[in-house]
């Protein structure tokens, strides 16, 4: 499919979920949660189109969305690497593992590559504290990550 | 009941009460600044975001917020203890050290709630030094600025705008530090879904939200010798101006209003009152033509700007059903730029137009592409009450002492009818004294439509008008306009005509007169300076008004004419609902 033809295509499905509430309230952050599946990123337009099929104002779902740091308005790069910066990871030397996938990738947290290859963030406790320091690839944990395992993750990251 | 102690002294209130209801039942006071409760209206902003309202309870470590904490029974509190006062004063060390401390320049010096809260606790330095919050200053809007580095978070405005008057164009954004109020995706406000009410900024502890400024341009207005300077005040204005100077609220000060305009050097002091009785001239013809042909039904008023760009926005399916009418302040400019400019034998381009309004939408409303008569505004310049009330203390006028003048002739004459259009009700009772006698072509000894007065949200009453039955309604704030037409727009409501005003409780509660603190009483005496008004006036139905009957007869031809459709109708505009 072009381009295009994807883009209505998700619309159609985001529409088809939105439609199973009755709430339609409520299902704010689940629909937002699914629009971003589809999607990758939450742009205006999406927002703006949950606004008008969710009856809510789209003041407040720009609300909820800048809220959450799960949810994005810019486009992200097809491998997410995420470092958890929870106080486990951190005392564990989560802030090197950054600093060394920083370097690796020429990004800085938080960036995207300019071929949406590659997005950098850091997240707070992802719960898998006795795997500290961890890093997340897409929906891929590493544990116990030191330094010198970055190339290799990058590495595998590509495939 | 609940019974509980506050400070060794016993009370009963009802279930549900919280801390802050039960002292402020005994009279003992505990500092707020976010808490607003507007009853009346239907307004409770409860967020408890600021944790000034501190107490403790005997029992319970942690500190409670009074404004947010419900009663239980037996409970022992205490409201001043050392620890009390040292943690508000913690909490407002904080939130000063994240506030620019430019009070003395500041557009709200001495009338912000957080200057007065920092004077009641005695802070007179502040132990936190950190970073700071910037946003970029929104001046987009015509009508309002926000410059959200004076935020507090208290979420009023948000509770205001999504709330009553369910405009939903703020919300809080981003969390933590960066957490602000603001629009959809950051938008500029004035292309926002914003109806410029000035709600939000009539409750704002701070001048985080604050009116778009228009006194220094007008004593430059007023200086410029090659500009004749014409001024009108609406209805609202005279009913609050008072309170700036601290007389009695509900003391209407028409008089020392027209002196003082005088001496600040208008060349003319007129009233949007003769305006107001126009605007019922044409609005009764309007109603009259629709009913008998089989017009669109039911009529809705259309003097109130952030009413008419709400429709806009939200019912844009329904156009057709708001009268044509201009409001009175761009009927006034329309006759003013036109009749009054050749009676004077004045070039309208050396005309200026300058309104005193209760209301920010009249800021953005004079702005309107398609208000204007050959291509020159129709309104030149509005101040608010707030900012007459700045201008007259500017020009060392002694307000409460002037003697009491009359407006100008010629634009200056009103009826009864017109000073109630400043309170929610008096639109349409205005309206149906002329259409009354317009109809049955009887006189009409009871001019008082009682069931229409009143701040409360929305009001209906049936009126016999010869064999016809009218069915009327009144809504004020814009969360009771919604409701009303959602109704109609579902078929579930059936009116001849209905009154809508934006403001709570009509204009004299609009977001540009002084402000209330969150005392709604001052609303109920406001209306009631205006019905007093209205019932020592000779002549109390518009269409009796000479100076009205006189610009028909000279100029306009009759109500609803070509001309008074080219001067006096206008058309709407379909709008994003974002």
């Amino acid at each position: 499919m072009s381009p295009k033809e994807l883009r209505a295509d998700g619309f159609k499905t985001l529409e088809q979920f939105i439609k199973q509430f009755e709430d339609k309230e409520s299902a704010l952050i689940k629909v937002l949660y699914e629009a971003q599946h589809i999607f990758g990123y939450l742009s205006k337009e999406v927002m703006l189109f949950i606004a008008d099929k969710l009856e809510v104002p789209a003041s407040k779902i720009y609300g909820v969305v800048t809220f959450y740091s799960y949810f994005t308005t810019e486009p992200k790069g097809r491998c997410q690497i995420k470092v958890c910066m929870g106080t486990a990871c951190f005392v564990r030397g989560a802030d090197q593992l950054s600093r060394q996938l920083e370097n690796q990738l020429k990004l800085k947290m938080g960036e995207t590559s300019d071929d949406l290859k590659y997005s950098l963030d850091s997240l707070r406790c992802v719960g898998a504290c006795g795997l500290a320091p961890v890093v997340l690839v897409n929906d891929k944990v590493y544990g116990k990550v030191e330094v010198d395992d970055i190339s290799k993750i990058i590495q595998d990251s590509e495939v | 009941m609940v019974s509980l102690s506050i400070n060794g002294t016993h009370v009963e209130v009802p279930e549900g009460s919280t801390i802050l209801d039960a002292a402020r039942k005994l009279e003992i006071h505990i500092p707020t600044l976010c808490h607003l409760d507007l009853h009346d209206i239907k307004m409770v902003n409860q967020s408890a975001t600021c944790r000034v309202c501190m107490v403790e309870i005997a029992g319970r470590r942690a500190l409670a917020p009074a404004c947010a904490t419900p009663v239980t029974p037996g409970m022992e509190v205490r409201t001043h203890t050392p620890r009390v006062i040292n943690a508000r004063r913690v909490v407002v060390e904080l939130i000063l050290s994240n506030h620019p401390k430019d009070c003395l320049t500041c557009q709200k010096n001495s009338h912000c709630e957080l200057q007065a809260l920092a004077a009641e606790l005695s802070i007179h330095e502040i132990s936190y030094a950190g970073e700071m919050t910037h946003h970029r200053t929104d001046a987009s809007s015509p009508a309002l600025v926000r410059e959200m580095d004076k935020c507090v978070l208290c979420r009023r405005c948000e509770t205001m705008c999504n709330q009553v008057q369910t405009v939903n164009v703020l919300s809080g954004v981003y969390r933590g530090f960066n957490t602000t109020v603001a629009t959809a995706f950051n938008m500029p406000l004035a292309d926002s879904a914003c109806v410029s009410c000035g709600q939000c900024v009539a409750v704002c502890p701070t001048a985080a939200l604050s009116e778009v400024n228009n006194v220094p341009k007008l004593w430059s207005l007023l200086a410029d010798p090659n500009k004749y300077v014409i001024v009108q005040t609406a209805p609202a204005v005279r009913a609050a101006l008072g309170e700036s100077f601290g007389l009695p609220v509900g003391q209407a000060v028409t008089g020392k209003m027209v002196t003082a305009l005088r001496m600040l050097g208008f060349d003319k002091v007129f009233d949007t009152n003769f305006a107001a009785d126009l605007t019922i001239m044409e609005e009764a013809a309007e109603l009259i033509h629709r009913l008998k042909h089989g017009g669109k039904l039911p009529i809705l008023t259309s003097c109130c700007p952030g009413w008419v760009k709400f429709f806009e926005h939200q019912f844009s399916d329904m156009l057709d059903v708001p009268s044509t009418c201009k409001s009175p302040q761009q009927m006034f400019g329309a006759v003013a730029k036109t009749y009054m400019a050749k009676q004077l034998g004045i070039e309208p381009e050396r005309l200026s137009v300058v309104s005193v309004m209760p209301c920010l939408a009249k800021k953005y409303e004079s702005g309107r592409a398609e208000l204007n008569v050959d291509g020159l505004p129709e309104v030149d310049l509005v101040i608010t009450t707030r900012e007459l009330a700045k201008m007259i203390r500017e020009a060392g006028i002694t307000f409460n002492t002037l003697h009491d003048e009359q407006f100008d002739q010629l634009m200056g004459e009103s009826t009864g009818a017109a000073v109630i259009f400043g309170a929610s009700g008096g639109v349409l009772e205005a309206a149906l004294r002329t259409a009354y006698e317009w109809l049955t072509g009887k006189n009409l000894e009871h001019v008082e439509f009682g069931m229409l007065h009143g701040i409360k949200g929305i009001k209906e009453a049936t009126i016999p008008i010869g064999d016809l039955n009218v069915r009327v309604a009144v809504a004020s704030g814009l969360g009771n306009a919604r409701r009303l037409l959602s109704d109609i727009r579902a078929g579930k409501a059936h009116y001849h005509a209905i009154e809508i005003m934006a403001c709570p409780g009509g204009c004299i509660d609009g977001g540009g007169q002084p402000y209330h603190h969150g005392n709604i009483h001052i609303l109920e005496k406001r209306t009631q300076a205006l019905f007093n008004e209205d019932k020592g006036k000779r002549l109390r139905k518009s269409h009796e008004n000479p100076a009205i009957q006189k610009l028909y007869a000279d100029f306009l031809g009759e109500p609803y004419s070509a001309l008074a459709k080219k001067l006096l109708h206008t058309t709407y505009v379909k709008r994003r609902k974002l």
